[in-house]
């Protein structure tokens, strides 16, 4: 598994040596690479565990609905870790959601007739202006995104609010041809997921080889070095809250797909669980490292604990409480690993001077 | 705070020479605290004037019972901030300090006094957990918090389920709701300006207070200096979760019901009002007057358009816009200045 990106090094060595061999490299590589691996194991543990007790959660079905309850987490988790590897951070996803999930139903109530890929990409279009929005107050602001977004967050609900005014869309207000976008499966796998997979697989693909994307972790390991070395920083980091908030979009109208039933609350609170996906993911909240299938991954293991503590009766009310355990118990982890790598490469220079 | 070298922090317009008497002005003008006082006092205004029902005692009553949470934990997060950390765990901390009051009340059989200070101390507690894993482990705060966030939330959900403990003595129930003899004012507040005031005493003119500034800018330096940041920082964090206990304590009372769900979401409004108070999110700057005044902004704005009959949930655009404005005007102002700087300096070189 040579999934990952190996962003990191550059950040735990420090005043390491200028020596940087290849051998170097692909230790590093290995070590991170341990993350999806451990993710991987994790999952695979949980659900062998969860199965053990009762077996019908590995039965078609249960398989279903764990996909189809991933699949919006998972999309959004993955817009993230594009912000996230830059330094930055966008609260205001759940928002955006929120907001572009009701103009979905909105959009199918005042036009009947709205064919279902008009609705999708006028809410993916939707979603990059409310990123455009972010980013342009971004760069006009220079402060952190950390606090754009939050006010952004606050502002983008208070529209949807505004604009809901009380109301709610049913199921009924919505073409059956759209509505089953959010159930049907293709060759037992759902649409939704689907969906999902294919946007992992291009953000991950693009983050990995294109050339803007290493640049991305450039920024995010250490931004006035990037801008130095040529790279638009202003740009690309407006770019990626675009492309977040196109990611938010497109899950709202899958949220407005799968769920039928709007208001003005869809999405809240969403944020934190996002970036708690993509922590565990191993997106490191510094910037400069992880990948878009660590964070997928994370969104994976993080619905799976909620539906496998529902199948071992454990109370449902732990699930928050083992979710935050796990927050820490990653970034934990990552800190451990930051601090061995470094631990060694210093041991390797001392040696080799 | 993890987000602290993409952007640089705003330039202050560097100060023009020979500007002489405007200098003094400009400076008591163009300090955000001043800013924010003015528009705090202008919106009081407006509504007293124009909103029926806003200046009336018994509103006012209510409008300072509903900041006390809001402003009680803005003080140690504007320490927390300005050394450059962040705490987002707050709202949590209260959920789980409340039910576990009401947890204790229900089935210890301890008497209320005793319950009270466990929980303080408990919210001590929690937020050592914090400020270990910051300081102890060398964790981004931004994550540790979000971390705890949801594993304070979840465990308040244990202590309770999705019950209510709602049969607290009356007595108790009504003396937080309280007015001080003779007027509209929640004897609550007393004990709360106290703290500010130990806050704001501490925070601007002890060694200590000074020693936060100087982590926020630069950590090293800090340490450099004689300041020991781990230790003053895991503090900070204890304190923290102390201030979350006793707020804990006034929302169960106050609405003489705990649950897993209580304030919910508050740490958000927190910050954003820690923020709209001048506090820069990249630490080092910042006053607690300004958080005052951003605190009692907030709350009076809302209140106002809420008694205008503006629908509450969309009345966040206007926390939204604030905190937003509170961060970009200040930024283009700063530009404007020094582009018209430079066009005057030019002139000044061609004639």
């Amino acid at each position: 598994m040579s999934l990952t990106d190996a962003g990191a090094p550059e950040r735990t060595a420090g005043n390491a040596p200028t020596d940087p061999g290849r051998q170097r490299r692909s230790r590093t590589e290995r070590l991170l690479a341990v993350r999806e691996l451990s993710l991987l194991i994790a999952l695979g543990l949980l659900v062998l565990v969860t199965t053990l007790r009762n077996d019908r959660f590995l039965s078609g079905q249960s398989i279903k609905d764990l996909l189809l309850g991933c699949a919006i987490l998972v999309i959004l988790a993955v817009g993230q870790t594009l912000v996230i590897v830059t330094r930055n951070v966008d609260l205001s996803v759940g928002s955006i959601l929120g907001l572009v999930a009701f103009a979905t139903g909105s959009l199918f109530l005042s036009a009947p007739g709205t064919p279902w890929p008009v609705a999708l990409v006028v809410g993916v279009a939707l979603g990059a202006l409310c990123g455009a929005v972010n980013g342009a107050l971004i760069a006009v602001a220079r402060v952190p995104a950390l606090v754009i977004t939050l006010g952004t967050l606050y502002a983008f609900r208070g529209v949807d609010y505004y604009w809901a005014s009380g109301r709610q869309i049913n199921a009924a207000d919505m073409p059956p041809s759209f509505l089953r976008l959010g159930n049907q499966t293709v060759l037992g796998v759902p649409v939704l997921f689907v969906v999902a997979l294919v946007v992992v697989a291009v953000v991950g693909f693009y983050l990995r080889s294109y050339r803007s994307g290493r640049e991305l972790y450039a920024i995010g390991s250490e931004p006035a070095a990037a801008r130095l070395s040529g790279i638009p920083v202003g740009r690309r980091v407006f770019a990626v809250f675009v492309a977040s908030g196109a990611l938010a979009g497109l899950a709202g109208v899958l949220y407005a797909a799968r769920f039928g039933t709007l208001d003005a609350a869809a999405g809240t609170g969403l944020e934190l669980q996002v970036v708690a996906a993509a922590v565990v993911g191993g997106v490191a909240i510094f910037g400069g490292s992880g990948s878009a299938y660590g964070a997928a991954l994370g969104a994976v293991l993080l619905t799976t604990i909620g539906s496998s503590l529902a199948v071992l009766r454990i109370d449902p009310f732990w699930q928050q409480a083992v979710v935050g355990a796990l927050i820490l118990a990653a970034i934990g982890l990552d800190r451990l690993l930051a601090l061995r790598v470094a631990a060694r490469l210093r041991g390797r220079s001392a040696h080799g001077a | 705070m993890a987000h602290d070298s993409l952007y640089a922090a705003p330039t202050t317009a560097e100060a023009e020479p020979g500007a002489g008497r405007l200098a003094g002005l400009r400076g008591l003008v163009g300090s955000w605290d001043a800013v924010i006082v003015a528009a705090l006092v202008v919106v009081v205004l407006v509504a007293s004037l124009t909103v029926e029902n806003f200046a009336s005692g018994r509103n006012a009553q209510f409008l300072l019972l509903d900041l006390m949470p809001l402003a009680l934990i803005a003080l140690p997060m504007t320490l927390i901030v300005i050394t450059g950390e962040i705490d987002l765990s707050v709202a949590s901390m209260v959920g789980l300090c409340s039910t576990l009051m009401g947890q204790l009340w229900l089935s210890s059989g301890l008497s209320l006094e005793l319950i009270c200070v466990l929980v303080v101390l408990l919210g001590a507690v929690l937020g050592a957990v914090n400020g270990l894993f910051v300081t102890g482990f060398g964790l981004p705060s931004l994550a540790v918090t979000i971390g705890t966030l949801a594993l304070y939330r979840g465990m308040s959900f244990v202590v309770l389920g999705d019950q209510a403990v709602a049969d607290f003595p009356a007595d108790w129930t009504a003396a937080v709701v309280r007015a001080i003899p003779g007027t509209s004012i929640p004897v609550v507040v007393v004990p709360l300006l106290l703290l500010a005031v130990v806050f704001g005493v501490v925070l601007h003119a002890t060694a200590a207070g000074r020693a936060l500034y100087a982590m926020g800018n630069n950590d090293q330096a800090a340490t450099f200096t004689g300041v020991s940041v781990a230790r003053t920082k895991f503090w900070l964090f204890v304190v923290s979760g102390a201030v979350c206990g006793l707020v804990g304590i006034f929302w169960t009372l106050r609405y003489a019901s705990a649950r897993g769900d209580n304030a919910t979401g508050l740490e958000l409004t927190v910050v954003t009002a820690v923020l709209l108070g001048g506090v820069s999110i990249f630490g080092g700057r910042g006053a607690l007057l300004g958080v005052v005044a951003g605190v009692l902004l907030l709350g009076v704005l809302r209140n106002a358009l809420q008694l205008a009959d503006v629908d509450a949930n969309a009345l966040t655009i206007v926390t939204g816009s604030l905190l937003i404005a509170s961060v970009v005007l200040p930024n283009a102002v700063a530009d404007v200045r020094a582009r018209l700087h430079r066009r005057r300096q030019r002139h000044a070189v061609a004639s």
